[in-house]
């Protein structure tokens, strides 16, 4: 093989066949990738790049470093020991003075994440500060004057975390955690921790959103993997007829059916098996993101499992009767086993696309039934806590990419078949 | 899957206690869907079945919610009237179809060269191509918001067509580079070979036999962008009304049967678009030669 390559076989023009193949190969290669560049150019664009900034925000802290660059300089000298210099209080009062109300409004509510009581403190002085000229020092009474939580040391040294640009606060946040004004982690106070409890909500619902699919859809998978291929057709468009209808008007359905006077609790009232005055309450809690959830995501897990049920030779079950096995036994023994990438696939997807939904549990959820996707979005559009929100998406967006690489190993991406 | 002459009683419990419970999945499934439909004819306000249109009285029924939600107001009409609903279907078809436009075509592109046997990074670049189907929507959305507020595309149908293309353009890659496994490169040679020209062999060579795949692909990107809320509830303004925003408006504060009405029409549309996907389905598989048993 060697002598062949080093004695070198020539093309017509002189130039060795390795070098030409390799040319050849690499026109292909550009060819190819030409084709590809228009639309990676766009996702990188579009939703690459959004993403990516949406990251560096979950750990930005400049905005408030832009807005007291001098008083954080000051700041950095102070010892943290009873109240600061006269110089920190002048700094402060200028920059506040000097700041635009947007400004001083984003860098307050900043204030406030880190202790409550900073947003409206600097709120009033702003205003009150007016009336004080620049030239009229010391300023430290005066300021103290205005409101008295000036000469509290504890907002002083709340400051502290913020003099870094780059903070993990938010991702502290996440879990319920925060730093204290020495950098030291510490708890939320008990009334402000409700992410743990989130997130933990947000797993449980997922889970068992994701078992009832497996439980609903492993039978109806069989059936349809085993029907003659006429009348699986038939019954295939009942699992795809809701995979391609709106989701919202899916929720609209189940309104109608949960709600006190829906359909169900009217159907179980007439039929006399519960009294009228305690219908069940289905809707605007936990109960009811289930239910919707499932019917939503169940065809995700029967597609998967369909494809796989589908490659099981009936022949196996066959011989497994035959040999004397008991027709359970035999599907615990031999089916089932056949059946376990499916039951992967199809409950790793399920419970991935679960996990960061958003719409069904905002319209039915209610309060209990609130899960991570809901608060990024309450932090979006109602605090315009973007650091955030930021985080928690950061969190979910490593988790999920964990499990997608996890489903990747299992089934592969390229194997998502739609339809 | 039928039972032998043979079977015990045993079995026979067994079998039918399986089929009982398969119809009730199924029911499960379908049933809410349609639902609707009935009640969308319904006089009451509420989203109820009253007594009086389970005793099929017609004063119980009544076409106003349709009337309505076409923008034709009548004198008996008389919850507030706008033309809110026929302004979405307007912005809802405007964004579809630009967004299918430009998805189809840069998907296709796409899944011609990926399905190339010199591609380099397959792997990685299919990843990043079809993660916009992977990201949840939430998170999409929000990372949008920032960027598009900063670009001044926010509150634009340009950026919510652009939003839109790049949650389409996965699914008519992955349709289309479908399509392509098991396509006859040697076709390409032949056509090369007679004379064409790269446009002319990819317009009457290649488009034909991959068409099924594309349209479906378009069909998908378009239901996405259809159906899409979340991004347009954070990166639109109030002047972008869409269908489902509307509807989402229509489910938190004014919940009005037009909704109904709507969802009527849109489990029409859902049954036509998977009728039309299905068939094209069955045609590509039968052109590329592949039994369906």
């Amino acid at each position: 093989m060697s002598e062949i390559t080093n004695s070198g076989i020539l093309t017509t023009d002189g130039i060795p066949l390795k070098e030409s193949l390799k040319k050849a190969e690499r026109k292909n290669k550009i060819r190819a990738l030409l084709l590809v560049a228009p639309l990676l150019l766009f996702i990188f664009f579009t939703f690459v790049m959004p993403i990516g900034s949406m990251l560096t925000r979950s750990t930005d802290d400049s905005y408030i470093n832009n807005v007291f660059p001098k008083t954080f300089k000051v700041y950095q000298k102070w010892d943290r020991v009873g109240l600061p210099s006269e110089e920190i209080y002048a700094t402060m009062f200028l920059e506040v003075k000097q700041a635009s109300g947007f400004e001083i409004g984003k860098a307050s509510t900043r204030m406030n994440y880190a202790k409550s009581g900073w947003k409206s403190m600097i709120k009033k002085s702003k205003r009150k500060f007016k009336k004080i000229s620049e030239n009229d020092g010391p300023f430290k009474d005066k300021m103290i004057e205005v409101d008295k939580k000036w000469g509290d040391p504890e907002y002083w040294l709340a400051l502290g975390v913020m003099v870094d640009p780059t903070t993990y606060e938010y991702y502290l946040n996440s879990f319920d955690k925060k730093y204290d004004s020495e950098k030291n982690i510490i708890d939320q106070p008990e009334e402000r921790r409700i992410y743990t409890k989130t997130w933990i909500k947000t797993f449980k619902v997922s889970i068992l959103v994701t078992f009832f699919c497996l439980m609903l859809g492993y039978p109806i998978s069989y059936l349809l993997a085993t029907l003659p291929l006429k009348y699986s057709n038939l019954l295939m468009i009942c699992v795809l007829l809701p995979f391609w209808t709106s989701l919202l008007v899916r929720i609209v359905v189940w309104m109608v059916i949960l709600q006190q006077k829906g359909v169900f609790n009217n159907f179980m009232v007439i039929s006399g098996l519960i009294a009228d005055e305690n219908r069940w309450q289905l809707m605007y809690n936990q109960t009811g993101t289930i239910i919707v959830m499932t019917q939503i995501l169940l065809p995700f897990m029967v597609l998967p499992l369909y494809s796989v049920m589908k490659t099981i030779s009936p022949n196996y079950m066959r011989a497994a009767l035959n040999l004397g096995a008991s027709p359970l036994h035999a599907f615990w023994k031999i089916y089932m086993p056949n059946s376990v990438p499916g039951i992967s696939a199809g409950g790793m997807l399920v419970f991935v696309i679960a996990i960061g939904y958003f719409i069904t549990p905002e319209l039915v959820g209610g309060k209990d039934g609130q899960m991570i996707g809901n608060w990024i979005g309450y932090h979006l559009k109602t605090t315009l806590n973007w650091g955030l929100s930021a985080a928690l998406g950061g969190i979910l967006l490593v988790i999920m990419t964990v499990l997608y690489w996890i489903y990747n190993k299992l089934v592969g991406i390229e194997n998502i078949k739609l339809g | 899957m039928n039972l032998p002459k043979y079977a015990t009683t045993g079995q026979r419990i067994g079998y039918y206690s399986f089929m009982t419970y398969c119809g009730l999945v199924f029911f499960f499934l379908i049933a809410p869907i349609f639902i609707v439909l009935p009640l969308s004819f319904s006089s009451s306000s509420f989203f109820e079945f009253t007594p009086e249109f389970m005793r099929f009285e017609p004063e119980a029924y009544s076409l106003k919610w349709y009337k309505q939600m076409l923008g034709i107001c009548g004198v008996d009409v008389t919850t507030v009237c706008t033309n809110k609903w026929m302004l979405g279907v307007r912005n809802s078809f405007i964004v579809g179809i630009a967004s299918t436009i430009l998805a189809t075509s840069l998907g296709t592109i796409a899944a011609l060269g990926l399905s190339r046997p010199h591609m380099p990074f397959k792997a990685l670049i299919m990843a990043i191509l079809i993660s916009p189907m992977i990201v949840p929507l939430i998170i999409t959305a929000a990372g949008m918001f920032f960027f598009y507020s900063q670009l001044g595309l926010t509150h634009t149908f340009t950026g919510l067509i652009l939003a839109h293309t790049a949650l389409g353009t996965p699914f008519v890659v992955i349709t289309v580079t479908a399509t392509l496994t098991g396509f006859d490169t040697n076709l390409i040679r032949a056509s090369q070979s007679l004379g064409a020209d790269t446009l002319r062999t990819f317009f009457k060579v290649i488009m034909p036999l991959i068409l099924p795949g594309v349209i479906s692909g378009a069909l998908f990107a378009f239901i996405t962008s259809f159906d899409e809320v979340v991004v347009v509830l954070f990166i639109g303004s109030v002047e972008q009304i869409t269908i489902p925003k509307q509807m989402w408006a229509g489910l938190r504060q004014e919940i009005s049967p037009v909704i109904l009405s709507m969802a009527t029409c849109l489990v029409l549309l859902s049954i036509a678009l998977l009728t039309t996907v299905e068939l094209l389905r069955r045609r590509s598989e039968r052109l590329r030669g592949i039994k369906s048993q």
